[in-house]
């Protein structure tokens, strides 16, 4: 389990940086995952990207099929994007503001 | 590098749950004083609550008492708990909870109001914001100062009295020398000393944070602190693959644990933590492997809950439902245990402290999962022992000055950190010595590899290779802070591993499948080892004390304080 990021993307904020619990992901001007398979899989630099530049996938060790997570944010809402290997792209609504049922 | 010298009336190391909300008990008791939290990331998404929570796992719900969780704690851990110190955390259960709300926290209510339960200490939640919302409130506060990313590695002690900590900055050729007049520890607890579940590209989806490496441990062993219950390990039982958590499915939807013919097995092991862990080893060992969450047949409306809950707290899970094209619904969820961890939240290894939280080093106080003899603390336990720390530093604080440290000690302690930035690369580097750190405990010292079990002779051997491995470690090079923090990681992995080491061979008895599962006394030993198991490192050696249980009537001090 890791992050890519998308470097054209990336506008070098230096956010994901500030956030890893790992302190895994560096600045070159852009960011860069410095240590792939360090990471926890925790999400917090892929909530944290203002551009949608960092992604999480899972990896084949642990049953990942290629697909890439990232999230966008409006209000209370926040999206869960998969882009799956297909080109197919499911979503999924959490209301910040709502509790888990269980 | 460049050293800088910092003082302050409390310094407080990890700025996760604990952390967090000691420095905002001190802020609303003492709004002077001077308070710096020193955290290896920042402390938005640090430690354990990084992706956030799934519910809050203890609470006192209508018709309980603390007293009766101080009950349920016990009979979890067989008997191996500290009465005062599960009933002092218990009775602040439901005011963290408010204070929680307070901050934001979602937490769901019945039409009343009334909060609605999980079980029987279960709140339910969106926990995915809870650290953002602690870090916000500790950020607003005038006389904290925070200062993420630095790695906090050794402590200041004179004589039995705190004096300060040493730390280097993960990013700059900075190394720190703080002194203060109370010290708190809060840097949760220890994973990664063990071959986790996946060792390959995915070794770091473990449950327990990979980056909360066992620093305060470490710390307090090498100062000469008195530790407690380490040989009580936590082994968790997970979904297989994501390691997401099973309370979800388990409580939430009632899923049943079932082996791969269908049978509950459950009822069979029994139902404490370990019991669970236990019955699905003995269920794969039979044959009747793998072992499931029984999901299937649950409704669509109950798959969509599932994937909306995973996602506020192990996002991974959700994701393989989607990536598989199977909801729970159509597939049980299989279920497998982790490596085990240190973790004295879950179980009760840690400091060994006092009813006020004071460790056996004055002017030393511990809370969260780097505290000892209180198990089953989860969020909300962290948060009240953060607290009750919190308060006591403060009240000593004002009758201690704070002591200085010798410019001895800061050159010393910057000299031993230079060197490895400044020695050639030896033979083996970090990576390789980890690897080799997690083999020897996987086999030697009950790992997965080794269906969690050990007996006398592995435990020698394990002891004696991990002691290579420390010497080894002394040869390490690092070309920058990060590849310096790494070695400070696997060396304090080594030290807890070496004490773990001497706390399972101690206890010569099986109280607890998996957690501590002792090949040569398979049995439980209540005439011989109903006490704790204590330990100090004293001239290189573990040295094992036995204490007497402590019951919640008592209010603890430390016996041998001069
Ligand atoms: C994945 C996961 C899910 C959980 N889910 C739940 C749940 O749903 N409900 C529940 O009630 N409980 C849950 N728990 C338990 C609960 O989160 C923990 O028991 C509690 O948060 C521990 O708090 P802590 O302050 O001791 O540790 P942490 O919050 O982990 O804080 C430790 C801090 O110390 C820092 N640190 C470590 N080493 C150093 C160093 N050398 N120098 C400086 N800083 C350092 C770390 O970066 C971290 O910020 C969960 C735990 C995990 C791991
Ligand atoms: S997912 Fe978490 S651990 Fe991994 S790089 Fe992002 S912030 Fe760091
Ligand atoms: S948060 Fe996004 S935009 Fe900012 S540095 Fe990271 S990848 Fe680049």
């Amino acid at each position: 389990m890791s992050i890519l990021i998308d470097r054209e993307l990336c506008i070098g904020c230096g956010r994901c940086a500030e956030v890893c619990p790992g302190n895994l992901i560096q600045m070159d001007g852009k960011a860069l995952m410095k240590y792939p398979k360090d990471c926890w899989g925790c999400t917090s630099c892929v909530k944290e990207c203002p551009v949608n530049a960092v992604k999480f996938f899972l990896g084949a060790d642990i049953g990942g099929r290629g697909s890439l997570v990232y999230t966008k944010q409006r209000g209370d809402i926040l999206t869960w994007v998969m882009e799956c290997p297909d080109g197919s792209i499911k979503e999924i609504d959490i209301n910040r503001k709502e509790s888990n049922q269980y | 590098m460049e050293l800088q010298k910092l003082h302050t009336d409390v310094l407080i190391i990890g700025g996760g749950t604990a952390g967090c909300y000691a420095a905002l008990t001190i802020a609303e008791h003492a709004p002077d004083a001077r308070v710096l939290i020193c955290e290896k990331a920042n402390i938005r998404r640090s430690g354990c609550l990084a992706a956030g929570v799934n519910a809050l796992n203890a609470y006192i719900t209508e018709g309980r008492t603390p007293q009766d969780y101080v009950d349920h704690a016990r009979q979890d851990a067989a008997e191996i708990v500290r009465g005062d110190l599960l009933l002092t955390m218990s009775e602040q259960l439901n005011a963290m909870t408010a204070h929680l709300e307070r901050l934001g926290l979602v937490i769901l209510k019945d039409e009343k109001g009334n909060y609605v339960t999980r079980g029987k200490w279960n709140l339910k939640i969106n926990g995915e914001n809870i650290k953002p919302l602690l870090a916000d409130a500790v950020n607003r506060l005038e006389h904290v100062t925070v200062m993420d990313h630095v790695n906090m590695t050794d402590l200041s002690v004179s004589g039995d009295q705190i004096c300060g900590a040493f730390g280097c900055s993960v990013e700059k050729e900075i190394f720190y020398s703080i002194r203060a007049k109370a010290v708190i520890i809060c840097t949760g607890g220890a994973a990664g000393l063990y071959q986790p579940n996946h060792p390959g590209f995915s070794r770091h989806k473990m449950w327990y944070p990979p980056f909360n490496t066992g620093a305060g441990y470490a710390m307090g062993i090498r100062a000469g602190a008195e530790m407690t219950t380490l040989e009580m390990r936590f082994i968790a039982l997970r979904c297989k693959d994501t390691i997401a958590p099973t309370g979800t499915l388990a409580q939430g939807v009632g899923a049943k644990q079932v082996n791969a013919l269908g049978e509950v097995y459950e009822d069979k092991y029994g139902l404490t933590t370990s019991q669970r862990v236990h019955g699905t080893v003995m269920e794969d060992l039979s044959g009747r492997g793998p072992c499931y969450l029984k999901t299937e047949g649950i409704t669509p409306q109950q798959d969509s809950s599932l994937m909306k809950a995973y996602l506020n707290m192990a996002p991974a899970q959700t994701i393989k439902w989607l990536e598989s094209g199977k909801m729970p619904s159509q597939q049980n969820v299989e279920i497998e245990g982790t490596e085990p961890y240190i973790v004295g939240g879950h179980t009760a290894s840690g400091y060994w402290v006092d009813t006020n939280r004071e460790t056996t080093i004055h002017g030393l106080f511990a809370a969260g999962d780097v505290a000892g003899g209180c198990p089953q603390k989860y969020v909300t336990g962290a948060l009240a022992e953060g607290k009750i720390a919190a308060l006591s530093a403060l009240n000593y604080m004002r009758s201690h000055p704070a002591p200085e440290i010798s410019d001895a000690e800061i050159s010393e302690q910057m000299a031993s950190a230079e060197k490895f930035l400044h020695q050639k690369q030896a033979r083996f580097d970090c990576e390789q010595l980890e690897e080799a750190m997690q083999t020897v405990m996987d086999h030697y010292a009950g790992g997965i590899g080794a269906n969690y079990r050990y007996n006398e002779k592995q435990l020698a051997i394990a002891e004696e290779r991990i002691s290579q491995l420390e010497t080894l470690s002394d040869t390490l090079s690092a070309a920058n802070m990060h590849e310096l923090m790494r070695i400070y990681e696997l060396r304090e992995r080594l030290t807890v591993c070496k004490s773990l080491i001497g706390h399972l061979r101690a206890r010569k008895e099986t109280r607890w499948h998996c957690f501590a599962e002792h090949l040569d006394y398979p049995e439980r030993d209540d005439a011989n080892y109903l006490c704790y198991i204590n330990s100090k490192l004293e001239n290189g050696r573990i040295k094992i004390i036995r204490r007497r249980l402590v019951r919640e009537e008592e209010h603890y001090e430390h016996p041998d304080r001069p």
